[in-house]
Order: C-alpha cells, then sequence, then structure tokens
C-alpha cells in the first residue's frame, strides 16, 4: 500500500505527468509563464487546490449520486478556487493583478477534473492528496521551466532581477521579443515534451 | 576526370567502417554535388533525367543572382546618397560597399543553416537534402543589409530545426523555411526590421563610405503607413534605388530571375500569375470603396513595385513544397496571397509590409485548397458514375 502511494506522488511529477504526457493545463501554462514570480504562485496554487479537492472528493466519493458527480466535483473546485483567489489578493495582491483572470480559470483547468474523475473517485483520502500533490507539483515544474527561459530570455531578468549583464545590451544584445509571447511558450513546452518523449521511449507514437 | 578520379579515391574513407565515416554525409552531398549520382533502380522501368532537385535548387540559386547583385549595389547607392557622397562615389565604390555588406550575411546564413542540415543527416543517417541551399541564398536577400549576425544566426537556426528539421527535412515542410526565418527575426527583434533606422548601413566598411549618424530613411511603404501620403510613383521603384531589404528592391532584377524560372519551369506560372492578379484587383478595391488611409489610396502599380511584393510572388509563393500543388489549387493559392498582402498593408499600419505574413498565411491553407480540389474532383467523377 505504501508503495502505491509512492507511486501516486512520484509518477505524475516525471513519467506519467499531466502536462507532458497527457497534454492538460497547457492554457494556463502559455498564459501565465512569461515571468517566473507568477509562474509559481500559480503551480503552487494550483497544487493547493488539487490536493484539497482530491481529498474532500474522495471523502465524499461512496455518497456522490453517480449522475451529479461532475456537478459537485465543479462545486467544491470552486469553493476552492475562490479561497485561493481572496489570500492571493489579500496577501500577494500584484501578482493576483499579473495572474488576471488566470486563478479564477483554475476551475476550468482539465488537471483539475482529470484527477478527481480519474483518481479521487476511486482511491482514499490519504492517496488521492499525494496524486494531488504529485500531479500540482508536475504542473508546477513545467511552468517552472518554461517561465525560466522565458523571463530570462525575453526579458533578461529573473524574478524582476536583471540577470543579463548591462554590457551585453551595450555590445547589441537585444531580448528576445518572441519568448514574451504564447507561441514562443507552446514551442518550448513542445520540446520538453520532445525531451521527455526521447527518454521514455515507451510513450513514442508509431 | 581527375575530379573523379580524386572522389574515388578518397571515397573508401567515408564508408561504413573508414576513419572519416563521421563525415559521410557531408562527403556524400558534395559527391552528389559536383556529379550526377550513378545509381539507378534495378527493378521495373524508369525514366530518368539528370535533372535532379539539386539541379533545379541551383537553377533557382542562378535565378536569384540578379537580384544579390543589383541588392549588393543598391545597399552601397542607399549608403552613398544618405552620406551626400553619392557624386563622389564611382559604380565599384557602390557595388564593393554593398558586396562587403551582404557577404557577412550571406556566409551566416549558410554556414549555419547547413551545419544544421550536415549534423542531422549524419544524425538520422541520410543523405544531406539539398533544400538550404535555396533558402539559404534567398534568406540574406529579405532582410535589411544592417541585421545584426548573431540575430541572422538564431533566427537561421530556429526556422532550420522548428519549420523544416522536425517536420523531416527537405520537401517536408509546409513553412516557407526563409520567410519563417524573416518572421522570426520580425516578431523577436522587430527593432532590427522595422522602422525608419536599419534599411540603410550608417557606418563605414573596410575604409569604404563614411561613418553617418542620426541620418535614417524610411521605406516607401514604411512612410505611407506612418504619413498621410503616399510617396509619389517614380523609375527608381521599378529599377529599385530605394531603402529596403537587400534583395526585393528592384522589380528588374526580379523580373530577369522570373523569366529564367518561368522558362525554365521551375516555378509555377499560374501560381506567380494569380498572386500579381490578386494584388492587384485587391489594390484597385482599396482605391475604390478602401478606408481613408495613403495606403489604401496607393495605385497598384506602386503596390506591386513597393515592398516585398515582387520578391514574394517570384521566388517565395512559387515554392514548390509549400504551394498549393492542384492545378485548379495554384490559382486559388496565388490570388489568396496577393489579396492578403494588399489587406494586410492596407488594413494594419502595425505591419506596413503584408507579402511575408500572407505567404506564411496561405502556406498553411495550401493542404486545406488541394484537398477541397482534389475532393471536388473525386465527387464529380462519383456523380458521373452514379447518373
Amino acid at each position: 500500500m505504501a508503495n502505491k502511494n509512492n507511486e501516486a506522488l512520484k509518477q505524475p511529477m516525471w513519467v506519467n505527468n499531466p502536462v507532458l504526457v497527457q497534454i492538460l493545463g497547457i492554457c494556463s501554462a502559455l498564459a501565465v509563464t512569461a515571468q517566473l514570480k507568477p509562474a509559481i504562485v500559480m503551480g503552487l496554487s494550483v497544487t493547493i487546490i488539487v490536493a484539497m479537492a482530491n481529498v474532500i472528493i474522495s471523502l465524499l466519493r461512496n455518497t456522490i449520486p453517480n449522475r451529479i458527480r461532475i456537478i459537485i466535483q465543479l462545486v467544491v473546485v470552486a469553493a476552492l478556487v475562490t479561497i485561493v483567489s481572496e489570500i492571493l489578493k489579500a496577501f500577494a495582491y500584484d501578482v493576483s493583478v499579473q495572474l488576471s483572470v488566470y486563478v479564477g480559470l483554475i476551475i476550468t483547468n482539465c488537471i483539475l477534473m482529470g484527477r478527481l474523475e480519474a483518481f479521487a473517485m476511486q482511491n482514499g483520502p490519504w492517496a488521492s492528496f499525494l496524486d494531488g500533490i504529485g500531479n500540482g507539483l508536475g504542473y508546477a515544474a513545467i511552468l517552472i521551466v518554461v517561465a525560466f527561459v522565458r523571463e530570462l530570455f525575453g526579458s533578461g531578468t529573473l524574478f524582476g532581477f536583471q540577470i543579463i549583464p548591462q554590457c551585453f545590451y551595450e555590445a547589441g544584445y537585444l531580448n528576445n521579443g518572441l519568448m514574451i509571447m504564447p507561441p514562443m511558450a507552446l514551442i518550448l513546452v513542445g520540446c520538453i515534451i520532445w525531451f521527455h518523449r526521447a527518454k521514455n521511449k515507451d510513450l513514442q507514437e508509431n | 576526370m581527375s575530379l573523379r578520379n580524386y572522389i574515388d579515391k578518397i571515397k573508401p574513407n567515408f564508408e561504413e567502417g573508414g576513419k572519416l565515416h563521421a563525415f559521410r554525409s557531408v562527403f556524400e552531398g558534395f559527391e552528389t554535388f559536383l556529379y550526377v549520382p550513378n545509381t539507378t533502380a534495378k527493378n521495373g522501368v524508369n525514366i530518368h533525367d539528370s535533372f535532379d532537385s539539386k539541379r533545379m535548387m541551383i537553377m533557382v540559386v542562378i535565378a536569384l543572382c540578379p537580384a544579390l547583385l543589383f541588392g549588393m549595389y543598391n545597399v552601397g547607392y542607399q549608403h552613398f546618397a544618405l552620406a551626400g557622397m553619392l557624386s563622389q562615389a564611382s559604380f565599384w565604390n557602390m557595388f564593393w560597399f554593398g558586396f562587403l555588406a551582404v557577404l557577412p550575411r550571406l556566409i551566416v546564413s549558410y554556414v549555419v543553416g547547413l551545419t544544421i542540415e550536415f549534423i542531422v543527416a549524419q544524425w538520422k543517417h541520410e543523405e544531406i537534402q539539398e533544400g538550404y541551399l535555396v533558402s539559404g541564398f534567398i534568406i540574406p536577400l529579405i532582410v535589411p543589409a544592417t541585421c545584426p549576425l548573431w540575430i541572422l544566426a538564431i533566427a537561421v537556426a530556429f526556422s532550420v530545426i522548428f519549420a523544416k528539421e522536425i517536420f523531416g527535412g527537405t520537401g517536408m515542410n509546409f513553412l516557407n523555411v526563409a520567410l519563417i526565418t524573416r518572421a522570426f527575426i520580425f516578431f523577436a527583434y522587430p527593432s532590427v526590421i522595422t522602422g525608419e533606422t536599419v534599411w540603410v548601413v550608417d557606418h563605414a566598411i573596410c575604409g569604404l563610405g563614411a561613418d553617418i549618424d542620426g541620418m535614417t530613411a524610411a521605406t516607401a511603404l514604411g512612410t505611407a503607413a506612418t504619413t498621410a501620403a503616399a510617396p509619389a510613383f517614380s523609375m527608381d521603384m521599378v529599377w529599385g534605388l530605394i531603402p529596403g531589404s537587400v534583395g526585393e528592391t528592384s522589380v528588374i532584377a526580379i523580373a530577369l530571375g522570373a523569366l529564367l524560372l518561368l522558362y525554365t519551369g521551375i516555378a509555377s506560372w499560374k501560381t506567380m500569375l494569380s498572386v500579381f492578379v490578386g494584388g492587384i484587383l485587391m489594390a484597385l478595391v482599396y482605391n475604390t470603396w478602401g478606408p481613408d488611409n495613403a495606403m489604401a489610396q496607393m495605385p497598384w502599380y506602386e503596390h506591386i513595385c513597393l515592398g516585398g511584393f515582387c520578391f514574394g510572388a517570384v521566388f517565395m509563393a512559387t515554392d514548390p513544397v509549400t504551394s498549393a500543388r492542384t492545378e485548379v489549387g495554384k490559382w486559388i493559392y496565388g490570388l489568396l496571397i496577393g489579396m492578403m498582402a494588399i489587406t494586410i498593408r492596407v488594413m494594419n499600419p502595425g505591419y506596413p509590409e503584408g507579402m511575408m505574413l500572407a505567404i506564411l498565411l496561405m502556406n498553411c491553407f495550401a493542404p486545406l485548397i488541394d484537398w477541397c480540389v482534389v475532393q471536388r474532383n473525386v465527387n464529380k467523377r462519383a456523380n458521373r458514375i452514379n447518373k
């Protein structure tokens, strides 16, 4: 049993990563990764919400009527998203402004509904909690890698601090404007998937 | 035939187990570049022509030469004109200045692009594909002569890898590689490819020319996009003595290339003609009903002469890999490119040159156009049987 819990936590971090393998949550991965800080906040918010929603649904799983389970899942997720959104507004206002609608849109993030349907409805609360943490962190890891590259080459900064020295700019270096745009984020996610498939050959399609 | 003998002598080094095996694909690339391959099919009846894709690419490169040579001259001409030294500079002064300005870009384009091609070919155990011969030649022609070399190198690497190699290499790309290079620079480093300061080289090269500060020259389209009145039409726009990307200014030089491409049958006259027809039609439509801005009121012949319209129509739209392949499809594809190019120019002042985006957009739709044309034919024949 301990082994299964271990799997639930570790699998989605890399081998069965929700972004890389199931291609879920791409929309927000493109939208909030222009800078590192909002990407980390977004990743953590999703991690917390998936974990909590997984636990709640897992506890309720035997009492939820099958026909209205999607509505109940949505109510739980919506409540959690609202709480997180309010907390961000109270304690990290500037980040919540940067994330704008995307915090509210966590409710539509496919990773959430996917985990609730596929895992929490069949498993106990502790396993569900670990599964939520694993998937959330797997999602956050991709966001952070993409945001790192985008902020470094698109703005020359990390967390808002200038990394690329001023003398580079004086010598003619320019920030890559395409990195700021969502299409480049899609290409970067594509590159990570490429690398991931190359490492996990059993995932390669013929 | 001593070259042939020499190649045969060194050939064993490159075969499996030879000491230079790592360069096999490079060797094969050069061998077939110099000589027609002597291997033939062993079964079935085949008709062979020595006109393979390498010969075809070389014809396109030859067709591009007038545009390149004139572009070099024009780079020098624009520099000396802006410096106010036109009367002192001779023809050869201007040409050498432009030659020295453009040559590094040509070299960077080929070195970066071919290196990636060689590495991929060796890695995938394939022959080197020759598609980059043309792309590498076109790329320096469609960027300003001031484009920094490192930006060009990044853009070339990006487009060869992401527009071509990941789709399977030459002949598999659905987007024009040279245009993706330009689009990458356009979106990633807009300051080096738009505006008034990038079109004329403003410093001396190897003692030729002079350092000029604070002098700018906008392209005619740039002027039309930002001011109320379009520049008046002049013969300079036809000859190409105007600021712009290196190879696209001269209608005459491009027309020479177009004649060669049409004579040898490499480019489709249908695509080429329909791009012009689409552009002229759309320009006339905007002349009559268009919004009240300088770009919309520009006469059709000026629209055609300015910017990359001619270059795009002759060398980019007709790219046999990325254009529509059905005969009816070519007409639709070309017409839409011409119409889109003028529409982007008129409707969006942020993009004074619409040709690049128009061709890339239609590259995406070319397979759909072909599919519709083929399906229509299938349905027509099916109906004939059912009747």
